[in-house]
């Protein structure tokens, strides 16, 4: 079986595949940054909000989670499309995305802030820093370095989930693996090599965000406190 | 029913049944390759560890998509058509045993290494240790997120539509291609699929506390 596998589309096809991975990480990172600030909005909401905003969010959250990505997504592009507004598959994506990674975030979040030290409220209080300083300054950086493993991890599974979004005709990796096998008819082989390609994104985004986090937070490495 | 026609809404509740049955499959193929490939990771030879974790990383990179047409044209290209229910719960069985591996091996980790040395100083034999000592106490650990990986199973299984595999969002899709009206049905969906996983979000949540009180005294 394996003499009988032919990559010869590779030749062909190579652009296209280029341009695939390349809008998927273009989505990915239109998604990751609305949803990170979603989800910081609806963390602070559920932590220090009134109880009015607290279940706003704590709903928000159980919605999304509780329901699939793609329900959410065929939701908001047919259905907008259905009130006449017209979004592109692209942009449509993107705001299902952001919604979906935003609440996501909000839980991970929320448990980094759950876990800010007694000590370092009570510091902050001392030094007679604002209720709004000691969240933006002393908090919410803490909690973010705190859950920086997690939030990596979350990413990576977003920019995979990317892969659902050519079911609204969204241009993407799987998109692109899509046309190629119905030209070639090759459809195990470029899924093969389509799998490989999400691999290697996977491994380059883990890196780059961890990196990112590595230079960004230095506060429990110079404080010899492991993550 | 809710501006349906009586067959349009059997059609969605049949498409929930297959989401159901989806989920069941892939969960249960899942815990029974998840339980080797757990001993793997928490083997003594560094060489069954590395293969294992390499197994994982390795599908952990693949969207779950990618790896449904894998499989649906790998069976293919051997001359085996599969059924598409065969396809999509093989890849969804691949799927959540390294998703379950990861988590076990983490409630394995948790048992206290004092209770491992206890075994031994009473001289169990490695079977017993497993079976009497660390399983009882591990599983108690892993109910609760166990519960919480197969509401993701459940939502995931929306991943099968790519192979025209008639579960509840397929269903949904092809009602909504009929009649276009995308608020109410995708709304409908959403409902069956926030009732089948909510309650069991929610009871992942509570026993998880149960665990970390008891964990506590």
């Amino acid at each position: 079986m394996i003499g009988q596998l032919d990559f010869s589309f590779l030749t062909e096809y190579w652009p296209a595949l280029v341009r695939g991975v390349a809008w998927t990480l273009v989505m990915t990172f239109c998604s990751v940054v609305p949803g990170a600030f979603l989800g910081i909005l609806c963390a602070l909401a559920r932590v220090y909000g009134s109880r009015a905003t607290e279940r706003v969010a704590a709903a928000y959250v159980e919605i999304i989670r509780n329901t699939p990505s793609l329900i959410q997504a065929f939701w908001l592009f047919f259905g907008l499309a259905s009130l006449g507004v017209r979004l592109s598959p692209f942009v449509a994506a993107v705001i299902a995305l952001s919604i979906n990674f935003g609440a996501y975030v909000g839980e991970i979040i929320r448990a980094g802030l759950v876990a800010t030290p007694r000590g370092q409220i009570e510091a902050a209080d001392c030094l007679g820093l604002t209720a709004l300083q000691r969240i933006t300054a002393i908090e919410l950086p803490q909690a973010i370095e705190r859950m920086l493993p997690s939030l990596v991890g979350q990413s990576v599974l977003m920019m995979l989930s990317t892969s659902i979004m050519y079911q609204i005709s969204a241009e993407e990796l799987t998109g692109v693996a899509w046309y190629i096998q119905s030209f070639t008819f090759r459809s195990f082989e470029v899924y093969l090599v389509v799998a490989v390609l999400y691999i290697a994104i996977t491994v380059f985004l883990r890196a780059s965000l961890t990196g990112a986090g590595f230079v960004a937070f230095t506060r429990l490495r110079r404080l010899r406190i492991p993550l | 029913m809710l501006g349906l026609t009586t067959q349009q809404a059997a059609f969605i509740l049949q498409g929930a049944g297959w989401t159901i049955l989806l989920s069941l499959l892939g969960f249960i193929g899942g815990c029974l390759v998840g339980i080797p490939l757990t001993l793997g990771l928490t083997a003594k030879t560094a060489a069954a560890r590395s293969l294992s974790s390499l197994f994982i990383n390795t599908v952990q990179g693949i969207p779950l998509p990618i790896l449904m047409f894998a499989v649906y044209f790998g069976a293919g290209a051997t001359g085996y058509n599969p059924p598409t229910l065969i396809a999509a719960g093989l890849a969804m069985t691949i799927y959540s045993a390294v998703f379950l591996a990861e988590i076990w091996k983490g409630c394995v980790r948790a048992v206290p290494k004092t209770q491992w040395e206890a075994a031994e100083g009473l001289a169990f034999s490695r079977f017993d240790i497993w079976w009497l000592i660390i399983l009882p106490q591990a599983v108690q650990i892993a109910t609760p997120p166990t519960i919480g990986f197969f509401v993701q199973m459940v939502k995931n299984t929306s991943y099968a539509v790519v192979l025209a595999f008639a579960e509840l969002t397929y269903s949904a899709r092809a009602v909504n291609n009929t009649n276009n009206e995308p608020f109410l049905i995708f709304t409908i969906a959403g409902v069956i699929y926030f009732l089948i996983c909510y309650p069991l979000s929610n009871l992942s949540k509570r026993l998880e506390r149960a665990v970390a009180i008891k964990g506590r005294t």
